[in-house]
């Protein structure tokens, strides 16, 4: 069986390893952005100086050749789903048997004047990055627009070149369609101790032509005027489907797909960042544009393609960050504003660069979301507490097992404990610590009870 | 410069700002003090200059602290890493690493040529030792230096990780108070110049019947020499089984503190390729073996009467101390520092780090864990792993590192921008996380 695989970001490229460990298909994998998979996750890291791009590159360049996976770097530009083969823009005609989708998103754009302008850019594909390099020099600010995970990694990377940044965001505090408003203040304090132009509540009007088509200013909803020679659209992604529009697939934003990933084409799957599923499972949304869930797709994908139909199952939301030097991560589920049937119980150390936050079900004490801000949790053990509904005076005593920093680190469990004995008047106390042993015992346990 | 970051143009060199280059410049003072004293072969005033020496080299470190951490705030320092000559193999980086292998090369074979260093510290040598300074005593004193100072750098550069902070500590602890003061102490006492903290095989003269007989009439001397085996019988699988080799490699020895402290700026450097890791595992053990069996020989010499492997046993051991002892451990992994990386010798050649190793991968505790499905395949951790462990592919998969080489540094876990890795012990792990998505 001839597999193509459209796409060599983490999606594709998961589906393809997994069909090469559980079958002898022929696999090739195509993409017009990069001759080997790398980490997109990582590209900052890579203008930043800290990695090359053979250091976010996760396989060596023998790997793909050992597992017999074909790589082409060419750009399809059109499918025919009815004859089931693929045209390229080299004007190879390629036949399938099994196509995957994993074209991934794009950047947002929404029609700024000015957007196309030379200097103008998103930051989703390695050419945007060498675009950022060739701008970078003698580069006198760089404008980002657009208060996301994304924006913010812009603005930390032209930051580490010493380059001046103007960052404008249309909400009122940073990423709080997301952060609670407590996490979300932090954040904007740690941008502007890092010397960055934080401009809250402003949106970008248009971007200024220069000489030869050069970006040369911004002016903002605020009236303000803002020389730069450079401006980072960061408005958030969406699935990069525009080649595929009018044809037979069924498409509304993303791919929509079944919970087998299966497109409405035969023998066609979409996965990762271009899927929309159609039913999501509760708690999930039907598009989700990160790393993880492009990996488990991958991986489901090829099981049901090599053995049987296998349900994408991503389990409670997780996720992560990292804010210049703040770290982030999320179990479960937190909104910027709990609903009133649920309690959240906050703690933020001294110096507002750390925060444990629990929220609960009021009426049944279950605990349904963490979130942390500068302090490390162990998934797993987080995961048990939200699949089984624990509750959370069961989960405080016991909180520090979640904990997942290095050793030496404070832990302040107890502080957040105190804080709900105050808010409660209970008088609950931190019995375990962090450590392996303990989680492991912890972990055993409830799978047998479960 | 070649910029191997990007495949286009080099970064702006707006890199390097005005009050770093004059730390530079004021470090540059100190060490150009004494490379005009090693080339004169000779000095005037040698406690002034070695004094002025030092200062500037602290004061460079100082300013640079200052300009380039104290200034930001806390957190990950490695902007530039691969932007630099000095750290990414330009060509300053070529330039030290010449710099330190010319040094040793005249420490081992020409020490006539260390004249003037040797005059620089003799007052220390004198003030410590009650005696002359020899060549050994300059390296000594230049090794603690390194560390001392770069170890002040590494832990301003880390200030916000405690376990960094404490194990830097250490190692500065251990170089300064057990491989340079009790040595030379010990010497001003009329007792043998014992190095607690370097044990066979590392140490490998330290096993041979010429050190027990060197020691032969110091209690202290004899002592050490059977507390130095029990450490490897006896001390190395207790507290590897409970620690990791950690407990030696990261924290107490005086290679790895160098490796640690000066060494850090260059631990990308490291070679991830599975190649590299085949290379090591079949070096570093034949070392091991070689090591073993050289001084079971010595041994079976003195047993029976110094016949039958005679001159076969002097000739491997004289063979070791040259290609192992001197132009690996030192030429090969200081010297070249800024172009392998900093752990070259302890990934690829110490044979105490061979069998600590063994006892790591077959019997501990000890194991760097994943922190369930949040990897994203940055790698950072791999990229600045000194032993060039691929920790990504673990990372990716949810798998428990358990290696054999992982000196248990805690950088891997450091840089992780994700909380993705925690240096832990315990007898198994947790259920691999993507195998339960399905
Ligand atoms: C800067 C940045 C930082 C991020 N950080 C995080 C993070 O910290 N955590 C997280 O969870 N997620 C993060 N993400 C999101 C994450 O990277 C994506 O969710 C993930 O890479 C999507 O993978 P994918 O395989 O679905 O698609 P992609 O990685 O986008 O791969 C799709 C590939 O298909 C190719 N392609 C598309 N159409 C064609 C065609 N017609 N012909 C040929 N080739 C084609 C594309 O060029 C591309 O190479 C980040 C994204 C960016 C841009
Ligand atoms: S795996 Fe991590 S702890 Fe071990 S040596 Fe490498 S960086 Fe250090
Ligand atoms: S640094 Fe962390 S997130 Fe990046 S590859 Fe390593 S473990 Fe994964």
């Amino acid at each position: 069986m001839k597999i193509i695989i459209l796409g060599n970001g983490v999606s594709g490229i998961t589906a393809a390893r997994y069909i090469r460990k559980l079958s002898d298909h022929e696999i090739t994998v195509i993409s017009d952005e990069a001759d080997y998979f790398f980490s997109r996750t990582a590209l900052m890291y890579v203008f930043m100086g800290h990695m090359r791009r053979k250091d976010v590159q996760p396989y060596e360049d023998w790997f793909w050749d050992k597992n017999r996976i074909a790589l082409l770097r060419d750009r399809v530009s059109h499918i025919d789903f009815e004859a089931k083969t693929l045209q390229t823009a080299h004007g190879k005609s390629i036949a399938y048997d099994k196509l995957i989708l994993a074209v991934g998103s794009q950047s947002n754009k929404f029609g700024w004047p000015g957007q196309d302008l030379d200097g103008v850019h998103g930051l989703y594909r390695w050419q945007d990055l060498e675009a950022m390099e060739r701008h970078s020099r003698g580069l006198n600010r760089a404008v980002i627009v657009g208060g996301g995970l994304i924006g913010i990694e812009m603005a930390e990377m032209f930051h580490s070149r010493h380059i001046p940044v103007t960052f404008l965001v249309r909400e009122s505090s940073f990423w709080d369609i997301v952060l609670p408003p407590q996490e979300s203040a932090m954040i904007n304090r740690h941008i502007n101790e890092h010397g960055i132009g934080l401009r809250l509540q402003t949106e970008l009007k248009e971007i200024l032509p220069g000489e030869n088509g050069k970006c040369r200013a911004i002016t903002t909803s605020t009236g303000e005027t803002i020389p730069c020679g450079f401006v980072g659209l960061t408005a958030g992604v969406s699935p990069n489907v525009g080649f595929l529009k009018n044809t037979a697939l069924d498409i509304n934003r993303g791919i929509l797909v079944n919970e087998y990933l299966e497109t409405n084409q035969p023998d066609v799957y979409a996965i990762g960042d271009c899927a929309e599923i159609r039913q999501p499972q509760p708690g999930r949304r039907s598009i989700e544009a990160v790393w993880y869930t492009g990996r488990m797709m991958g991986e489901t994908v090829a099981h049901t393609i090599c053995r049987q139909a296998t349900a994408y199952n991503p389990g409670i939301w997780f996720n992560s960050a990292k804010f210049f030097d703040i770290e982030y991560q999320v179990y479960g589920d937190i909104q910027p504003r709990e609903p009133e049937t649920r309690a959240s119980l906050y703690w933020e150390h001294a110096e507002g660069k750390k925060s444990i936050r629990l929220a609960y079900d009021r009426h049944s004490g279950a605990v349904t979301g963490f979130n942390l801000m500068g302090i490390r949790y162990r998934h797993e053990v987080c995961e048990k507490w939200l699949h089984a509904g624990t509750q959370i005076e069961e989960v405080l005593p016991n909180l520090g097992l979640a904990n997942f920093d290095p050793e030496f680190f404070p832990q302040h469990e107890s502080e957040l404990v105190a804080e709900y004995n105050r808010q409660t008047g209970k008088n609950l106390v931190v019995k375990r610590k962090r450590g392996l042993p303990a989680v492991l015992q912890f972990l055993n346990k409830q799978h047998s009870s479960s | 410069m070649q910029n191997e970051s990007l495949s286009i143009s080099v970064p702006s060199p707006a890199y390097t700002s005005a009050k770093q280059k004059i730390a530079i410049a004021l470090a540059g003072i100190g060490i150009l003090l004494v490379l005009v004293v090693w080339a004169a072969g000779r000095v005037v005033a040698p406690v002034p200059i070695s004094l002025a020496a030092l200062g500037f080299v602290l004061a460079g470190v100082l300013v640079f602290v200052r300009e380039e951490y104290l200034k930001y705030p806390e957190g990950i320092k490695n902007n530039g890493a691969w932007f630099r000559g000095l750290t990414a193999r330009g060509v300053w980086g070529w330039l030290l690493g010449v710099l330190i292998t010319g040094f040793y090369v005249c420490l081992y074979w020409f020490p006539q040529y260390l004249a003037g260093l040797i005059q620089l510290f003799d007052p220390f040598s004198r003030l410590l030792r009650d005696r002359a300074a020899d060549q050994w005593f300059v390296y000594g004193a230049f090794y603690t230096a390194a560390v001392l100072f770069m170890g002040i750098k590494f832990i301003y550069k880390y200030r916000h990780n405690p376990y960094q902070r404490l194990r830097t500590f250490s190692v500065m602890f251990f170089q300064l108070g057990f491989a340079f003061l009790i040595p030379g102490l010990l010497l001003r006492l009329q007792h043998p110049e014992i190095y607690f903290t370097y044990f066979w095989p590392l140490s490998y003269y330290q096993g041979t019947p010429m050190a027990y007989q060197g020691y032969s009439g110091s209690g202290l001397g004899t002592f050490f020499f059977f507390f130095g085996l029990a450490m490897f019988f006896i001390g190395t699988p207790i507290l590897t089984y409970f620690f990791g080799k950690r407990w030696y490699c990261s924290w107490v020895c005086g290679c790895g503190g160098l490796a640690e402290t000066a060494g850090d700026p260059f631990r990308h450097l490291s070679d991830k390729s599975l190649t590299a890791w085949k290379i090591e595992r079949w070096m570093i053990h034949s070392i091991l073996a070689f090591v073993v069996l050289m001084t079971a020989l010595l041994w079976i010499n003195v047993a029976t009467g110094k016949s039958i492997f005679q001159e076969y046993s002097q000739l491997f051991y004289k063979m070791y101390s040259f290609a192992i002892g001197s132009v690996f451990s030192g030429v090969v992994g200081v010297g070249f520092y800024p172009l392998l990386g900093s752990r070259v010798w302890c990934r690829f050649g110490c044979p105490m780090a061979a069998w600590l190793g063994i006892w790591q991968k077959k019997k501990s505790k000890f194991r760097i864990t994943v922190n369930g499905g949040q990897c994203i395949s940055c790698g950072n951790c791999s990229t600045y792993c000194e032993m060039g462990i691929d920790v990504r592919a673990y990372a990716q998969k949810g798998q428990d590192v358990v290696r054999a080489s992982c000196v248990g540094c805690g950088i891997c876990s450091a840089v992780c921008p994700r909380g993705v890795l925690r240096l832990e012990g315990a007898n198994s792990h947790p259920p691999a996380f993507l195998s339960r998505t399905l």
